[in-house]
């Protein structure tokens, strides 16, 4: 042991933990339809991929329609303002939380969307989240752009009134 | 059209909590002394456990062992990965201490692959910083003086 370990009674006490740490590092590759999404939000657009059977619009766009079978790559730009479908108050701290809790994170339908992406929702107490909720992107200054959701900083309340159920009960 | 791609790390720092036996175990790993157990039919368990695996009985007490044993079978690591206890060529092997009836997984340092051989004779090499952990024992080394 060094001079400066810890008070030797911590040092001579019998072990009863381990640390156990596991690190996994990736290298993630997008992908053609990913990459295109990805690319689009560097210029503060959100485009999904259409099918051209069913005509659901995929966001992030897959490159094939689960349900057809068929390729869905037909680029829709879809609004960066939707509807919050479900929510989650985020109340205990770890080590990559964005925000100090609590914080909002939320399902949301962006419209012209039929699938919703995950995000968070500032500007609102967290006993005031809601479904129905309509919000709106608050993007990154244009210098902080990139090929990144996160060009995305959060989205805020738009002011409109919130949306009725059945508009969004399908997209759950 | 070029995909883009990005490291992505996915990380967990876990502690687990280390039970009697193991505790044990690691506790004198940190004084730089091996422990084994003594099992209800008398075997001498090397890592200890805290079930015998034969009979399903607890364990008994601790046996203090050597720093010495026998290599009983090894695999050679040609190119050491990141996280191996080792960052030169080395040999996984299972060392069966001295007074003990299993072996034990562990890093042998031998230089090249055909200094290593089934029967080999390995002695310990500690850390001198200690924490309570199986790295404590930084790997076993060839017995010096001994043909390989
Ligand atoms: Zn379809």
């Amino acid at each position: 042991m060094s001079d400066d370990a810890p008070d030797a009674a911590a040092t001579a006490a019998p072990v009863t933990m381990v640390p156990s740490h596991v690190r996994l590092t990736y290298t993630v590759t997008a992908g053609r339809h990913l990459s295109s999404y990805l690319r689009a939000l560097a210029d503060r657009r959100i485009v999904g991929g259409r099918c051209p059977v069913c005509t659901k619009v995929y966001l992030p766009a897959r490159g094939a329609c689960p349900t057809c079978g068929v390729p869905a790559d037909q680029p829709v730009e879809v609004a960066d303002r939707g509807t919050v479908t479900t929510f989650c108050v985020i109340r205990i701290p770890f080590e990559a939380a964005p925000f100090p809790p609590p914080y909002v994170a939320v399902a949301i339908l962006l419209d012209g969307a039929d699938m919703p992406i995950f995000h968070l929702v500032r500007g609102i107490a967290p006993e005031e989240a809601r479904m129905g909720m309509r919000v709106q992107a608050r993007w990154v200054a244009d210098d902080q752009l990139g090929p990144t959701l996160a060009s995305i900083r959060w989205f805020e309340l738009s002011g409109e009134p919130d949306a009725a159920y059945e508009t969004y009960a399908n997209h759950l | 059209m070029d995909v883009l791609s990005a490291p992505y790390v996915l990380e967990y720092t876990y502690q687990r909590s280390t039970g009697p036996v193991i505790g044990r175990f690691l506790t004198a790993l940190r004084d730089g002394r091996l422990e084994g157990v003594r099992t209800t039919t008398g075997r001498v368990l090397m890592p200890p456990l805290e079930y015998d695996p034969a009979t399903g009985e607890a364990t008994g007490e601790p046996v203090p062992l050597p720093p010495d044993g026998v290599v009983t079978t090894w695999a050679w690591v040609a190119t050491p990965r990141p996280g191996h206890p080792l960052d030169r060529p080395f040999a996984w092997a299972l060392i069966r201490i001295d007074g003990a009836d299993t072996a034990m997984l562990h890093a042998v340092d031998a230089g090249a692959a055909d200094a290593m051989r089934t029967g080999m004779r390995v002695t310990a090499r500690w850390r001198a910083e200690r924490t309570g952990s199986i790295l404590d024992l930084a790997c076993f080394v060839p017995v010096a003086g001994e043909a390989p």
